[in-house]
């Protein structure tokens, strides 16, 4: 799960990391009172969005008054930002952050991250910050100093100033660093982040440290020791159809085809999505229905899948070990007397209890297409999208 | 002979007074697993299917002399019972669980390190449909008529996909010696390379196929060890060709987040390593016919 840089700031600062003093915005109005409040002559104004690359997409900047900073908010606020990072439809900005202005000497860059290869946490740091990692990774991969966590231990202080002294910090700043790199660590450790990203870490003319913009994400998995954590989540910033799918308990993730998607397990449904694509089709989603499904939640997968104006046909794949075919034939026959389905439905079912859930599909006479293989599924429903078009009406079949 | 399950492995099952543990003890038993008893804490003295029910793996193990355990426990617990069972002596453990928060099964993965090899416990797992040995024993939640006895391994992180390619196995007469599911979490017991090394001396086993998805380094790593260690033919498939860069497809560890994780790269790196990838994933049974073929393995098969 994704949050918003300022909320990241709170948490940093929480855990003893130095942030500039800033308020959040949701009206040109407050946005110009939190610049008077923090007082000062510079300001800057951040879109509050989940995706990188906000500056260059014209979501960040230094005003010099509180007119221009209402003026800059009234500019922002209500539309959607688009990003190199975000979806090509960009994200909402329903908030905007308020920070002072910071004169800066230099810009480090500090992060955190899970190493699956080494299957620990990964601290980065590098003498040239501002610019994005993997940029700096291809640039000058010799700048990239990192340290591995032993999980028994935690991040030891040596460690730490050490990865200070290898950015080229002087002694009087390694020892400040070294802490706030700990006290970082120990916020990701502590909140089950998958995830930390300071970027820049700033020195200041005054020879502060300040983490001039934040990014954390945590772990889906552990948010139920956090609830103050997944409190957090921002609706506004998420696809809405994976949002409605999320509160009905599927693993459902959007994409931009016609065919839309219903399969149980994450390989079969990555592999059903392969093979659509090589049949030459395009497919709306990713939905792993999850293990004994009954008829209900195979209906709510229906409606799910269907609230996608794109779709325009719709592939079931179940191969069934903890499923029952029978159960999953039940739910797609009270998908078409309880929902306006209107659209090809290509249906393959293997596994537990086949013979009957064919059984129940052939007894309701609907036109359902059975498909006997994953080839033969994904063929059956790209032929489909070539005779529909996407508002279900029958389309001239090509030569 | 087969790799890390045979019939006569003595079984433990860890949150067995749970139903969907229950449910899935009766499959095992029916399969022909040799189940000796169960764990719950609190619920020491009760039995599961005429078997005794223990309050904590120690116990077990002394009562029973169970060798391999099943962890069915709810996430936020599981970590906690796989380190039990490592410190009560079982051998092997595979850990069905989903939804396991990823710092656990770091210092799960930290613990297991405090054996000697001789006394240090393999699991597989988590986020995984199990491991069986066809015709001899399940220890997972997969429907064990899918599966022909037979002479090839699997490995896969996917469970459903795992049985797709059983099945497509199945219907060219081909058996499998073990199916082994690794997991789709991003820190999991056992990688493909470990259960490569296994299949490798075995002498049930002919070939190997490999089921990878998008994300992680374990792919890349499995070709390496092929490369410089197999002589047995490994067929793989990459699912997730289709999967946009950046967004998680339902498994945790299933997201591509740096070079080298996407399924087209991975497939570059096995098939560079002398490994044959399948087309697609209907023709995982069709490529591994011709690969054995080639070999001229098909006679040993089936």
């Amino acid at each position: 799960m994704d949050i918003h840089e300022y909320q990241a700031k709170e948490i940093l600062a929480r855990f003893g990391v130095p942030v500039p003093r800033g308020g959040l915005a949701y009206s040109p109005e407050q946005a110009s009172y939190q610049a008077k409040q923090l007082g000062g002559t510079a300001w800057v104004v951040k879109a509050q969005v989940h995706a990188g690359g906000r500056g260059e997409a014209g979501g960040v900047r230094v005003c010099r008054s509180d007119h221009e900073v209402a003026d800059f908010a009234l500019s922002l606020l209500g539309r959607t930002l688009v990003t190199r990072q975000s979806a090509p439809g960009g994200k909402l900005i329903g908030r905007l952050y308020v920070e002072e202005a910071v004169d800066i000497a230099r810009e480090l860059y500090f992060g955190i991250v899970l190493d699956r290869a080494a299957e620990r946490i990964r601290v980065i740091a590098s003498a040239l910050g501002g610019i994005e990692i993997e940029e700096l990774a291809a640039a000058s991969p010799e700048a990239i100093r990192q340290v591995i966590i032993e999980p028994a231990v935690g991040f030891l202080e040596f460690q730490a100033r050490q990865l200070a002294f290898d950015i080229g910090l002087p002694l009087e700043l390694a020892a400040r660093a070294g802490a706030v790199f700990r006290s970082a660590y120990r916020a990701v450790r502590d909140l089950d982040a998958t995830m930390l990203e300071i970027n820049p870490l700033a020195i200041t003319r005054e020879g502060e440290l300040l983490a001039l913009d934040a990014k954390v994400s945590f772990d889906d998995n552990a948010l139920f020791r956090h609830p103050e954590i997944a409190e957090l989540r921002d609706r506004s910033q998420e696809d809405p159809r994976e949002s409605n799918a999320h509160d009905r308990g599927l693993a459902y993730v959007g994409l931009d085809g016609q065919i839309g998607c219903m399969i149980n397990g994450a390989g079969l449904a990555m592999a059903t999505l392969d093979m659509i694509e090589l049949a030459g089709g395009r497919p709306a989603n990713f939905l792993d229905i999850g293990g004994g499904a009954s008829p209900e939640r195979v209906l709510t997968a229906f409606r799910a899948v269907l609230e996608d104006g794109n779709v325009s046909v719709m592939l079931v794949n179940i191969f069934a070990g903890i499923n029952r075919c029978d159960w999953v034939a039940q739910g797609i026959v009270d998908a078409f007397s309880e929902l306006e389905v209107g659209i090809p439905v290509v249906v393959r079912l293997a596994g537990t209890n086949v013979r009957k859930g064919r059984e129940i599909i052939r007894a309701s006479g609907l036109p359902i297409v059975m498909a006997d293989t994953l080839a033969d599924a994904a063929a059956k429903a790209v032929a489909a999208t070539r005779q529909a078009a996407p508002d279900g009406t029958a389309a001239p079949a090509p030569a | 002979m087969a790799i890390l399950l045979t019939g006569q492995t003595p079984v433990l099952i860890q949150g067995i007074t749970g139903r969907i543990a229950g449910f899935h003890a009766s499959e095992m038993v029916a399969y022909g697993t040799h189940l000796v008893g169960g764990v719950t804490p609190g619920r020491g003295g009760e039995f599961v299917l005429g078997r005794p029910v223990f309050d904590t793996v120690r116990d077990a193990v002394a009562q029973t002399g169970a060798q391999a355990s099943i962890v069915f426990v709810p996430p936020a617990f599981a970590a906690d019972s796989i380190m039990e069972a490592a410190d009560a002596g079982i051998r092997y453990c595979v850990c069905i669980t989903d939804g396991i928060p990823v710092q656990d099964m770091m210092r799960v993965k930290r613990y297991l390190r405090r054996y000697r090899a001789d006394r240090k416990m393999r699991l597989t797992g988590p986020n995984c449909a199990g491991t069986i040995s066809p015709g001899q024993a399940l220890l997972g939640i997969m429907p064990g008529h899918i599966y022909l006895p037979g002479r090839i391994g699997i490995v896969g992180r996917s469970g459903t996909l795992g049985y797709e390619a059983a099945a497509q196995l199945k219907s060219l007469g081909l058996g499998v010696s073990t199916s082994v599911g690794i997991g789709g979490d991003p820190v999991n017991g056992s990688s493909f390379a470990d259960i490569l090394e296994l299949f490798e001396p075995d002498d049930a086993t002919d070939a190997v196929v490999l089921i990878g998805e998008i994300g992680g380094p374990q792919e890349a790593q499995a070709a390496a060890y092929v490369q410089e260690n197999m002589s047995k033919p490994v067929v793989a498939y990459i699912a997730g060709l289709a999967a946009p860069r950046g967004r998680k497809m339902g498994h945790a560890g299933a997201i591509v987040s740096t070079a080298g994780e996407s399924a087209r790269e991975k497939t570059e790196i096995l098939r560079a390593a002398g490994i044959t990838v399948a087309p697609d994933p209907s023709s995982l049974g069709e490529t591994v016919a011709s690969v054995l073929r080639a070999q001229g393995l098909a006679a040993a098969v089936g």
